[in-house]
This record gives C-alpha cells, sequence and structure tokens, in this order.
C-alpha cells in the first residue's frame, strides 16, 4: 500500500497500459473479423458465419489457429532479424496508442481527475510520427531476412512507398499544427471546440479549413499502412503474399496484427487533427445527447434479443443471449451518473475513428491496386504538391491578419 | 545513484557498443542497424537532457528517414558480407596514437569546463524540459540568419544530386 502511495503516477500508468493493452489487442481480433463481414457483404456473400453467432467467435478461433501452427524458418535467413522484424512491427505499431487520448482532462474517476491517455507529451504529434517512422524496419527487415526473392522485393517495395508517401504524410498536417499552434495532441482537440461565428451550424473542427490537408493525410496514410489501393508490398498476384510470405504461425499473425494497429494508429491520429477528437460535433446545450452511448448500447441489445428469439438457432441463440445481456448490462452502467460523464468522449472519440475505419474497408472492397510507377508518380506528382501548397497556403492564411495589423 | 544517472550510463554503453558493433559487423544490415541504435540511444540521451524536439527529430529524420534510405539500397544491391582486408600500414601506426591523443584531448576539456558545473540556462538538468515554442522564438528571432543559410545549403545540396542524377538526353 505504501508503494501505491509513493508512486500514485507509476501505478496508475500501468493499470492504464494494461487496460489499453486488453482493449486494442480485442480491437485488433475484432477488427479482422470486421473487414471480412464488410468486405463479404460488399461482395454478396455472407463472410464469417459458422463459428459462433454471425461467426463472432472467428477471431478466437483463428488465434488458436495460428498458434497451433508450425513455426518455419526458411533455411539461410538470418535468424536474429527474422525474429525481430514481427516483434518490432508489432510493439511499434501498439506503442502509439499509449500517446492518444480518449477523452477531455476534466473527467474524474473514482473521484480523482484523470485523463484518458497513458503518457500527455508535450510533443505528441512528433513522437507518434517518430514511432510509425520506424515502423518501417519491421516490413523491411522482414523481407530482407527471409533470404527469399517475393519477400526482398516487397521489402523493397515497402520501404521506397513509405519514404515516399512519408513526406506528404508529415507536410499535410502541418497545416493543422500552425493552425492549432501547438504539436501536444490535447490541446489541439481542445483548440477545435466552438462553432463557427458566421457559420455556427459548423464545429470548429479542422477538417473544414484544412480540407485538402485532411484529404492528403488520409490517402497518404491509406498507403503508409500498405492498404489496398496502395497494398503493393502484399500484392498477391504478384509477390505471393510479399515481405511476409516466409512467415508462419503467430509471427505472422503479429504482423497482421500490426497492420490492424497501424490503421487504428492513422484513424486515431485523423480524428484527433481533422475531426476534432473527442468533442461532440452537436452543442453542449443538448444536454440529452449524453444519454447517446446508453441509448446506443441498449438498441443493441434489443435487436440482438429478437434475433436471438426469432432468428438464431442452436448453439448460437445461447451466444446471442450472452452478448444480449452483456450489450443491456453495458448500456445500463452507462446510465449511472458516475460512469455517464466519463463515458462521453470516447464514444464520440471511437464513432468517428470507427467511420474512418469503415472507410479504410469500403475503399478495400471498392477500389483495384494501383500499378508501381503509378504509385509513385502520385506520391511525388501529384499529393506532395498538393500538401505544400496547402501548407504555404496556411501559413500566409495565418500570417495575413498579422502583416495588416503591423502595416 | 538516482534514476536519470543509471539511464544515461545504460544509454551510454548501448550507444558506444552499437557504435563498436557498426564497424565489426561483417554484413552491411547488420551496420546500418547498429548505426539506427546508435542513433535512438543519443534521442533517448537528448530527451534526458531535456530536448524533447531535437529527440523526436533526431529519431525521425536520421533514424526514420536517413536510415531507411541506407538499408533500403543495402537491400536494393544486395550487397554481400564484407571482405577483410589486411589493416592499412598507415591505420596501424598512426591511427591508435592519434585515437589515444583525442580522447586524452576531450578528457582534457571536459574536464575543465563541465564537471562541477551546471549550464547557465538550467537546460541539462533533466527536469526541465525546453519547449519546442521557445526553440523556434530562437531559431527564428536570434538564429535567423544561419537558419536561413543552412535551408539554402541544403537546398542546394538537393539541387546538386537533381544535376547530377540528371542523364543526359
Amino acid at each position: 500500500m505504501e508503494f501505491v502511495t509513493q508512486h500514485a503516477v507509476l501505478v496508475v500508468s500501468v493499470v492504464k497500459i494494461v487496460i489499453l493493452l486488453f482493449l486494442s489487442l480485442t480491437t485488433l481480433a475484432y477488427l479482422t473479423w470486421f473487414e471480412r463481414k464488410v468486405v463479404a457483404h460488399i461482395q454478396s456473400r455472407w463472410g464469417p458465419y459458422y463459428v459462433g453467432a454471425h461467426g463472432l467467435l472467428q477471431p478466437l478461433a483463428d488465434g488458436v489457429k495460428f498458434l497451433f501452427k508450425e513455426d518455419l524458418t526458411p533455411p539461410g535467413a538470418d535468424k536474429f532479424l527474422y525474429i525481430l522484424a514481427p516483434f518490432l512491427a508489432l510493439s511499434l505499431a501498439l506503442t502509439t496508442i499509449a500517446l492518444i487520448p480518449f477523452g477531455p482532462a476534466t473527467i474524474k474517476i473514482l473521484g480523482q481527475p484523470t485523463q484518458l491517455i497513458v503518457a500527455n507529451v508535450n510533443i505528441g504529434l512528433m513522437f507518434v510520427f517518430a514511432i510509425t517512422s520506424i515502423g518501417v524496419y519491421g516490413v523491411a527487415l522482414a523481407g530482407w531476412s527471409s533470404n527469399s526473392k517475393y519477400p526482398l522485393l516487397g521489402g523493397l517495395r515497402s520501404s521506397a512507398q513509405m519514404i515516399s508517401y512519408e513526406v506528404a504524410l508529415t507536410l499535410s498536417v502541418v497545416g493543422v499544427v500552425l493552425l492549432a499552434g501547438t504539436l501536444n495532441f490535447s490541446e489541439m482537440v481542445g483548440d477545435q471546440s466552438g462553432y463557427y461565428r458566421y457559420l455556427p451550424f459548423l464545429p470548429r473542427w479542422h477538417v473544414f479549413p484544412q480540407c485538402i490537408g485532411f484529404l492528403c493525410y488520409f490517402t497518404s496514410a491509406i498507403a503508409e499502412t500498405n492498404r489496398v489501393p496502395f497494398d503493393l508490398p502484399e500484392a498477391e498476384t504478384e509477390l505471393v503474399a510479399g515481405f511476409h510470405t516466409e512467415y508462419s504461425s503467430f509471427k505472422f499473425a503479429m504482423f497482421f496484427m500490426a497492420e490492424y494497429a497501424n490503421m487504428l494508429t492513422v484513424s486515431f491520429l485523423a480524428t484527433i487533427l481533422f475531426l476534432g477528437g473527442w468533442l461532440s460535433p452537436f452543442p453542449e446545450t443538448w444536454t440529452f445527447l449524453q444519454y447517446l452511448p446508453a441509448v446506443a448500447l441498449l438498441g443493441l441489445g434489443i435487436y440482438l434479443g429478437y434475433d436471438a428469439a426469432v432468428v438464431a438457432r442452436g448453439i448460437a441463440r445461447i451466444q446471442l443471449i450472452v452478448i444480449t445481456f452483456g450489450a443491456l448490462v453495458l448500456g445500463a452502467l452507462c446510465l449511472l451518473p458516475a460512469v455517464m460523464p466519463v463515458i462521453q468522449g470516447p464514444f464520440w472519440f471511437l464513432l468517428k475513428v470507427g467511420c474512418l475505419i469503415f472507410f479504410y474497408v469500403w475503399t478495400r472492397g471498392t477500389l483495384p491496386r494501383f500499378r508501381y510507377d503509378q504509385l509513385m508518380s502520385f506520391g511525388w506528382k501529384l499529393l506532395l504538391p498538393v500538401s505544400l501548397a496547402n501548407l504555404v497556403g496556411t501559413a500566409l492564411w495565418i500570417i495575413f491578419p498579422l502583416l495588416v495589423k503591423h502595416g | 545513484m538516482s534514476l536519470p544517472f543509471i539511464l544515461f550510463f545504460v544509454f551510454a554503453l548501448i550507444s558506444v557498443g552499437g557504435a563498436l558493433l557498426l564497424i565489426l559487423a561483417r554484413e552491411p544490415i547488420h551496420s546500418a542497424l547498429a548505426l539506427i541504435l546508435v542513433m535512438m540511444s543519443l534521442a533517448v540521451l537528448y530527451l534526458m537532457l531535456g530536448a524533447e524536439f531535437i529527440a523526436a527529430v533526431q529519431i525521425i529524420v536520421y533514424a526514420g528517414a536517413i536510415m531507411v534510405l541506407f538499408v533500403f539500397v543495402i537491400m536494393l544491391l544486395n550487397a554481400g558480407t564484407e571482405e577483410r582486408t589486411d589493416f592499412s600500414k598507415i591505420a596501424k601506426y598512426a591511427g591508435l596514437p592519434l585515437g589515444i591523443f583525442l580522447l586524452l584531448e576531450l578528457a582534457h576539456w571536459m574536464a575543465h569546463s563541465l564537471i562541477g558545473k551546471t549550464p547557465a540556462n538550467g537546460a541539462g538538468s533533466a527536469n526541465v524540459m525546453v519547449s519546442t515554442r521557445d526553440l523556434s522564438m530562437q531559431l527564428f528571432q536570434k538564429y535567423l540568419f544561419p537558419f536561413e543559410a543552412t535551408s539554402i545549403l541544403i537546398l542546394i545540396a538537393i539541387l546538386g544530386a537533381l544535376v547530377l542524377a540528371k542523364r543526359d538526353e
């Protein structure tokens, strides 16, 4: 007990890290289910269906399958780097989540003011970029250390692609930094609260003045995370599976999880920088909106209850009843006065992130893959000049009133 | 022994070890990774000195951008293991004394200038973080001319690379 009181910051941080890690790993597992389900419905299929109700236990089955597969190391591979690469990819991808604020600093948990962030760094944005810029090595080293042609080509492609698009990614964000005047995530979100004076229905989110920056950011973010239509490093028609061709068992799963973690990170970042983070798009006077998380969960519970009672059969019915019960209990919990103010920020934040993730999956289900030279010329000849022009324009926009004032 | 003190020695040892590995490794890619290790631990040392912006830039620019290019080129050329040649005569007879001389000189100057004194502005005491705003104020007001001169120099270097890389029509 003495240790806890003396090192309160440390203990709170560790508790936050454990909760966040558990939640994000579960989310990563269920993102695979979400993606398969959405892509399946885009293509008029059912997707995962048999393992659990609505295929909800599919991620669990996949995890068990990965654990029990044989862990192969190709002959002639650089053993140390071959093992290091997936660890590097996953751990770096997960580290960035520690810097993301999920709610305002004013909320209180158990009477203590707590911010929903693990590490509130002054220059959070710079640190996220620092960590993601190291993330390239996971993919590049995986390609090199496998001692095989296709992974090498995939690793080469991915490092070239990441170098190219990182430039546009970083430049497109500088406009927001200029507007907010800070590199700290919490202050950035605070800067976006309120409404425009002449357009009182429009929240002061940076996406409106920085719409070009947002488009550049999200396009290069898709490229940075090696997703369709920029998934050249693992183009299966050309490179079998790209940089992770030789990986099996849990190392492959780690690459898979790293990809989803990166998707989450860039969506978090887009939400904080451009979409107002945890802020609600509606005015604060609409107090009835604070029941929205509870209503959403209760609605989900009622829908699932109907599903369990009418549609489902067998074991799926039992599972659905359990999930229904869980959703109803969670919804009721959200109505408690102690929980309600805490849940508001994360609710809006995760709602926005969810929309961006859906957009990710949507593009995957819709767009064909780029050709390699198209990818390069798109990045260097279109995205880079446009984001640069956006930066210069924003700087002029900010400096112009000052120039007028000071003559 | 305070925690920053221990951390300093840990990361100082990592950076020296990484530098040695960089020279001694036979595979070019191992050397490149060792260099990344050196840069990362240097970034941690900057952070402990209170220079968070410099630390982040160190990682983004050096470990992230420049070393990715190194690794990329090594992979592209598929460079094999290095072949050891006999050490050159000059390195054998002049290198070692000169190295020791340099080390002694550094030790001398450090002993005379740093030990027992704290830097004037309070930075370096690990608790003070130099904010990015203060840094940019200094860069764009007091040191504006050197800053802009450096950026023009870099621009010239980029143009030079373009001219050299351009093929004759």
